[in-house]
């Protein structure tokens, strides 16, 4: 394991196969009654949050919490960032207090890049800007390869703003080079330029992109993006990218339906197939726990002498 | 004793075309003889065999940042920057605070320059008051005051009507107006190239489309006034084309390229290095042929830098936080010997033209050339000699260079303004 977890486009198959195996026992530890191992004892975790999170803040929190390290999670309003301490002078100072990991969610690309060169504690790329968010295309691949049993041929469908979208983009680059066919869909407007070169297929439209895939993973789109033009309304924006059962029934029959959170119901999935059997939104949730207990755990130099 | 006596040179003529190997005797600060086997009496010599004698270079497109950015850099360390780059000549931009677009502001960069600068400075004045694209600045009073051209760099003049009575306006002045080509609704928020690299890293993208869509109204826009135009770093295929296109048309048109567009590709960006951030942004290797092939065919009459200095605080930030621009005055030279003329781009001789009596005849200086009884401007260009670019060692208070770690072949050695040594490279001379 190198020193951090930025990104997934520089990972290889086994490097990835690496930490969805380590999971697996996490996740076992917590489905227990009491959730503890001493396994990070004395390591110190920080949290430092740019942008509002509930999910992946909490999630990191629990993972921590559970290997018996200590966290301390900070979040931009509160912190000296409202002073104007730069990025840098943060995670600087924080290092010094003896923060081990790092976990830094952060608005503008490339911010995790620069606090990993900057200090010596282990950074973890929680989503910067629209670039990438490696624990939650994680927490996909394992969900993915405990339902199905594989990852190696299976079709991935990807649905939504790609252009803003850091885990359309983490998605890409996990299912790929696990040996999977990525497909994707959205606005002419939301797919970013170049995109094919990743590997994935661009489709015209939402039936094309659902044909017999054996997994849909649904967008959140955010709704400020009318406002710069990006697309003309919830309406027509349902009406072309929304996944409903009639739209599910062309997916591989039992296909996998993921969403990253949080859900717009309604608007890009129909509550019906939100709340429906194929839906994973919770198991997602459930397996990114033990999927970042994971990565806190290789990163900490667990497993060193396998 | 004002004399010189250059010995032993190739001295390269821009206007002829020619490189001629002879001696160049400077008295007085003018070129006083140039021919084989100078004799001269009670003078200083000094041994230049090997080397390029050339016109000093003219940087026509550079941030001097003072008054009101002394932090990044003052005229006297821009100066010795250009003097150490083998400069002997510089065009500020007017984007200082307060903005030069009033004769005050170009005085006192005009007397700052006389009693700080190392080398020449010539001032460009802003198109409109306070370049915000809404009144004309006091066009005659600018170029009474010593302004050589119009610009309002680094805050593209939006509006397509005042943009028109701007050019109208200049044509009458004598001033050519020199266009940062961006149409700014579509550059909106970008921090770099929009394609392939700019998806990749997830930084916000400015498309080729929003210089190409403006340096086809300017273009437009001085076919119909009449106005000489100048674009500035030009940075896309596309813009490549519409300028060769308007040339052959017959639009006073001109156009410039800089040494970090023809060198380098948006895949700089990866690793997310500020220092690679520039308006306009890097592009791609397709837009990179397309500007050396524009400079091969003359599409591209001048070189230039779009030197702009930050401190290393401001430029230490995540990368869409950091300000744009690099500095280049320091690898200009050695950019142009190692990536055009040494692959055959541009003979010795044509890179030159673009450093010298091209942008002379674009600001209407008289400058860039060595006929006799001419200020004595030359820069003499090793072109053997190789250095590895190190930001820690620039004259100039910038830091932010991409560079840092090539090693660059054909430097300058020796710089002369008005016949006095303002750099000497000493003993690699």
């Amino acid at each position: 394991m190198k020193k951090d977890l930025l990104g997934l486009q520089q990972m290889t198959a086994p490097e990835i196969a690496r930490i969805l195996d380590t999971a697996v026992p996490m996740k076992e530890i917590t489905g227990r009654q009491i959730k503890k191992v001493p396994t990070l004892r004395g390591r110190t975790v920080v949290n430092v949050f740019y942008e509002p999170s509930t999910r992946t803040r909490t999630s990191f929190e629990l993972a921590a919490k559970y290997l018996s390290a200590d966290t301390v999670s900070i979040s931009a309003s509160a912190s000296s960032v409202v002073k104007g301490e730069s990025l840098k002078d943060t995670a600087r100072t924080i290092c010094a207090m003896g923060a081990d990991v790092v976990v830094l969610r952060h608005p503008m690309a490339g911010a995790a890049e620069m606090l990993a060169r900057t200090v010596p504690a282990a950074v973890i790329n929680a989503g910067d800007g629209a670039h990438e968010h490696p624990s939650q295309a994680l927490l996909d691949l394992f969900t993915v390869r405990e339902k199905t049993g594989r990852l190696d041929g299976l079709t991935v469908a990807v649905i939504g703003d790609i252009l803003h979208s850091r885990v359309a983009r983490s998605d890409i680059w996990g299912f790929t080079t696990m040996g999977a066919t990525v497909r994707l869909c959205g606005p002419a407007t939301m797919i970013p330029p170049g995109i094919e070169a990743t590997g994935a297929a661009v489709c015209r439209n939402m039936e094309q992109a659902l044909d017999g895939a054996d997994v849909v993973i649904m967008l959140r789109i955010q709704l400020e993006r009318q406002q710069q033009g990006l697309f003309p309304g919830v309406r027509e924006y349902a009406r072309l990218f929304g996944l409903d059962e009639k739209r599910l029934a062309l997916a591989r029959p039992g296909a996998l339906v993921m969403h990253p959170g949080p859900v717009n119901r309604g608007v890009e999935i129909s509550p019906a197939v939100a709340d429906g059997v194929q839906s994973m939104i919770n198991e997602q949730v459930t397996n990114g726990v033990a999927v970042r207990m994971a990565i806190l755990y290789l990163l900490s130099g667990g497993g060193k002498n396998e | 004793m004002n004399r010189l006596l250059l010995k032993g040179g190739r001295v390269i003529d821009p206007l002829a075309g020619e490189i001629i190997a002879a001696d160049v005797f400077i008295t007085d600060g003018k070129i006083a003889a140039v021919g084989r086997e100078l004799t001269v009496e009670e003078t200083v010599v000094l041994d230049v065999s090997g080397k390029l004698v050339a016109p000093g270079l003219i940087d026509m497109h550079v941030h001097l940042r003072e008054p009101g950015y002394e932090a990044k850099e003052t005229i006297a360390t821009g100066t010795a920057a250009a003097a150490r780059g083998g400069f002997t000549s510089v065009a500020c931009m007017p984007n200082t605070d307060p903005v030069a677009d009033n004769p005050a502001v170009i005085g006192y960069i005009r007397a700052k320059a006389q009693t700080e600068g190392m080398v020449n400075v010539f001032p460009v004045g802003a198109i409109t008051r306070e370049s915000k694209g809404e009144q004309l600045a006091e066009m005659a009073a600018l170029k009474e005051a010593g302004a050589v051209a119009l610009s309002d760099d680094g805050r593209p003049v939006a509006g397509a009507a005042i943009m028109r009575r701007a050019m109208q306006y200049a044509k009458m002045t004598g001033l050519t107006i020199i266009s940062h080509c961006e149409e700014p609704s579509l550059a909106a928020g970008g921090a770099m190239h929009e394609g392939y690299m700019s998806t990749v890293l997830g930084l916000p993208g400015i498309p080729a489309a929003a210089e190409e869509v403006m340096v086809a109204r300017d273009i437009i826009l001085a076919e119909a006034t009449g106005c000489p135009l100048h674009i500035a770093h030009v940075s896309t295929a596309g813009s490549v084309r519409l300028i060769r296109e308007a040339k052959n048309r017959g639009v006073p048109v001109t156009a410039e390229a800089t040494p970090h567009h023809f060198t380098l590709t948006d895949e700089a960006v990866a690793g997310y290095d500020t220092a690679t951030k520039v308006n306009p942004p890097l592009r791609t290797a397709e837009d990179v042929a397309a500007l050396r092939a524009g400079l091969a065919d003359g599409t591209i009459d001048v070189i230039a830098t779009d030197h702009a200095p930050h401190t290393p605080e401001e430029k230490d930030v995540e990368y869409a936080k950091a300000p744009c621009g690099m500095v280049g005055l320091e690898t200009a030279l050695g950019l142009v010997w190692t990536e055009l003329v040494a692959p055959g781009v541009l003979s010795p001789v044509e890179a030159v033209r673009r450093l010298t009596v091209n942008p002379a005849r674009v600001l209407g200086i008289a400058r860039g050339t060595l006929e006799i009884g001419v200020t004595a401007d030359i820069t003499v260009i090793d072109p053997e000699l190789e250095a590895v670019v190190d930001p820690d060692r620039f004259a100039g208070k910038g830091r932010n260079n991409p560079f840092a770690g090539r090693t660059l072949r054909g430097l300058a050695v020796l710089t002369i303004v008005a016949g006095r040594v303002v750099y000497d490279a000493g003993p690699t001379r």
